[in-house]
């Protein structure tokens, strides 16, 4: 027993260290940002919000923010659905070459980003659509897909094999079936593909720097400012992307796991 | 038992084959199902009931053949459109729907508006006895107050079929029994057709008219439960039927009394299907009923016994299965009411004669 609880304090240490060493960095990004000097020192000045002002009259991070914000949602609503579309040809149908097709429709985050970026935008340079904002949101889609797609595919390992058929023999056709029952079932993991994918967009610099132009995202702004300057105002906007990120992770795992820790089969 | 030579079928399965891959799952099946009939589908694990029943309900394409309900051909009509309701196994409710609503379901794709919907669910549910539960979660229910959920939902329609496959097998032994009860009754009572799939002879005698057994994607009887149970046409029913004793043999004396040769011993039979069918030297297997035995201490004045040596019983209420062994080593049951086996005192390895009248031996040709 003493030996058990004595691993088990081992543990306990260990999975603090871990998250410490996470979360220090961002820690320490918080406390400089409401930090009054100008450098990042020790002993530190006193509390102050004046960074977070000096951000918020600065219209170019405005445009940054609003920029980052359209291409987000854009991009989580189109993922989302193609991440669905793919779970569900992956559930209902077998062909031959569909391993093939799995691992295709996984493959873009394991493309490191800086090969992506520049790929993106060798491609769109040819067809004349980088520099936009939809050049951007194109490139980000192919990223974020595939962690939709595993969303909404673990929950679509979760649902009876039976339900997709009562419905048509109650009279659903293919398309009302889809509407009504396996739409229905994938709500939680449709929200929480939604808020996943729409945090991976918001903090994504690589591949955005390369297809971005003009049209800034915030990560994109981060490393200018940084280029320029080492201004505690950086510490700000960390700050608050991080805030803004989180807070999606975090409302993706509640809806997920939440919704679907309910009995899910109906059969015993 | 429906009157089957004049009334048209409502169902009728013609040379239906199925094949998944090279394997048939279904061979040249031909079976018609009368209106206001309850047939059970019954065989062991495999035997493509399941397949046929799905076959019916338009989730599975016949590779050959030709399903008609009402004489009109159903091959290619969607599940959707054939009203042929279904009573899963796993009863597939759906989760996110209280239990109104999944009974509301077939009713809505039928674009009825949303207070006939309710008003006609309602009126199952109240004579299924779960009104009260109406606005209730599936996951708060019981497994019989499901069951009940799942065939409202099936019959709110109001079809003329309705399929069933293995709706009980997930209940314990006496919710089985009195949702046997349930079902026969509302079938009674609405008239129409139920196909029942079963692996459990229990449940197909219990409430069928007909029962259909099936083996290797093959129909092996057709008849009531009374004809499968006492006239099994061949050697796999009557093993599968499970209380029969059977013994290989041959004909060493032919005519309305024949004599059997078997390894256990040689019998005289006056078998009720017709013994001048069976001629010297034909092979054939002789089917004892356990229920049809006696028992006793002592040799019986018959010529049709068998030394048994007693192993052990199975009590199940009045009636005990008493498994024993022959000389021979073969197995040997016998079933007897629980005070008579009581009365003789039997423990293991206790010596006792079983015998049987001429007349209630069954004869199966060995060639059927």
């Amino acid at each position: 027993m003493t030996r058990l609880s004595g691993q088990n304090l081992l543990l306990r240490g260990y999975v603090v260290l871990v998250f410490v060493f996470v979360f220090t960095p961002i820690v320490t990004s918080f406390v400089f940002s409401v930090n009054s000097d100008r450098f990042p020192t020790i002993p530190l000045g006193h509390f102050t919000t004046h960074w977070y002002e000096t951000i918020f009259s600065d219209p170019d991070i405005w445009e940054a923010f609003r920029v980052s914000a359209l291409v987000s949602i854009s991009v989580a609503i189109l993922a989302t659905f193609i991440g669905f579309c793919t779970a569900y040809t992956d559930y209902r149908y077998n062909f031959t070459g569909k391993a093939l097709y799995l691992s295709l429709a996984l493959l873009p985050p394991t493309i490191p980003l800086v090969i992506m970026g520049l790929a993106m935008l060798a491609l769109l340079a040819r067809i004349n659509m980088s520099g936009q904002i939809h050049s951007i949101v194109v490139s980000h889609v192919v990223l974020c897909a595939p962690f939709a797609m595993a969303v909404i595919r673990m929950r679509l390992a979760q649902i009876n094999p039976d339900l997709e058929p009562a419905a048509w023999n109650l009279g659903a056709s293919p398309w009302r079936a889809m509407r009504e029952v396996i739409i229905p079932f994938c709500r939680p993991a449709i929200a929480s593909a939604f808020c996943l994918t729409a945090a991976v967009s918001f903090d994504e610099f690589a591949v955005a720097w390369f297809v971005s132009g003009l049209n800034k995202t915030v990560p994109v702004m981060i490393l200018e400012i940084l280029q320029g300057n080492t201004d505690p105002q950086i510490n700000a906007i960390g700050s608050i992307v991080f805030a803004i990120s989180m807070s999606l992770v975090v409302i993706a795992q509640l809806i997920f796991f939440r919704k679907t820790s309910a009995p899910t089969t109906t059969g015993i | 038992m429906p009157n089957t030579s004049q009334a048209r079928p409502l169902v009728s399965f013609e040379g239906v084959t199925k094949h998944y891959g090279t394997v048939a799952a279904v061979h040249a099946m031909d079976l018609d199902i009368f209106t206001g009939e309850f047939l059970a589908l019954m065989g062991p694990s495999g035997c493509g009931k399941t397949t046929s029943l799905r076959m019916l309900a338009g989730l599975e394409e016949p590779t050959e053949g030709e399903i008609r309900l009402d004489g009109r051909r159903i091959n290619e009509i969607n599940s959707a459109d054939r009203d042929t309701p279904m009573v899963w196994q796993s009863l597939a409710l759906f989760p996110f729907l209280n239990v109104r609503q999944n009974v509301e379901f077939g009713l809505k794709m039928r674009k009825i508006s949303p207070r006939d919907r309710q008003e006609r669910a309602m009126r199952w549910l109240d004579r299924l006895e779960i009104a009260d539960l109406a606005e209730r979660d599936i996951s708060q229910l019981s497994g019989g107050q499901r069951q009940r959920v799942a065939l409202a939902r099936s019959l709110v329609t109001e079809p003329r079929i309705l399929l069933l496959d293995e709706p009980l097998s997930a209940l314990d032994a006496n919710l089985v029994v009195k949702m046997q009860g349930v079902l026969a009754r509302l079938q009674k009572e609405l008239g129409i057709t139920f196909v029942y799939v079963t692996h459990s002879q229990s449940e197909a005698f219990a409430m069928s008219d007909r029962v259909v057994i099936m083996s290797q994607g093959r129909i092996e009887q057709i008849g009531s439960p009374k004809t499968i149970y006492r006239n099994p046409t061949s050697r796999f029913v009557a093993d599968f039927v499970g209380s029969n004793n059977i013994f290989s043999g041959t004909i060493s004396k032919e005519g309305a009394t024949l004599q059997v040769n078997t390894p256990v011993g040689c019998f005289s039979c006056s078998p009720a299907n017709d013994g001048n069918l069976f001629k010297t030297g034909s092979t054939l297997s002789m089917v004892v009923s356990a229920d049809l035995v006696q028992i006793s201490l002592t040799s019986p004045e018959t010529a049709n016994k068998v030394r048994c040596r007693f192993i052990s019983e199975e009590f199940v209420g009045s009636i005990v299965t008493v498994f024993a062994e022959l000389e021979n080593g073969a197995d040997f049951k016998v079933q007897v009411r629980q005070r008579d086996l009581a009365d003789l005192g039997l423990k293991a390895g206790t010596v006792f004669y079983a015998s049987w009248k001429a007349t209630d031996v069954h004869l199966i040709s060995e060639s059927a």
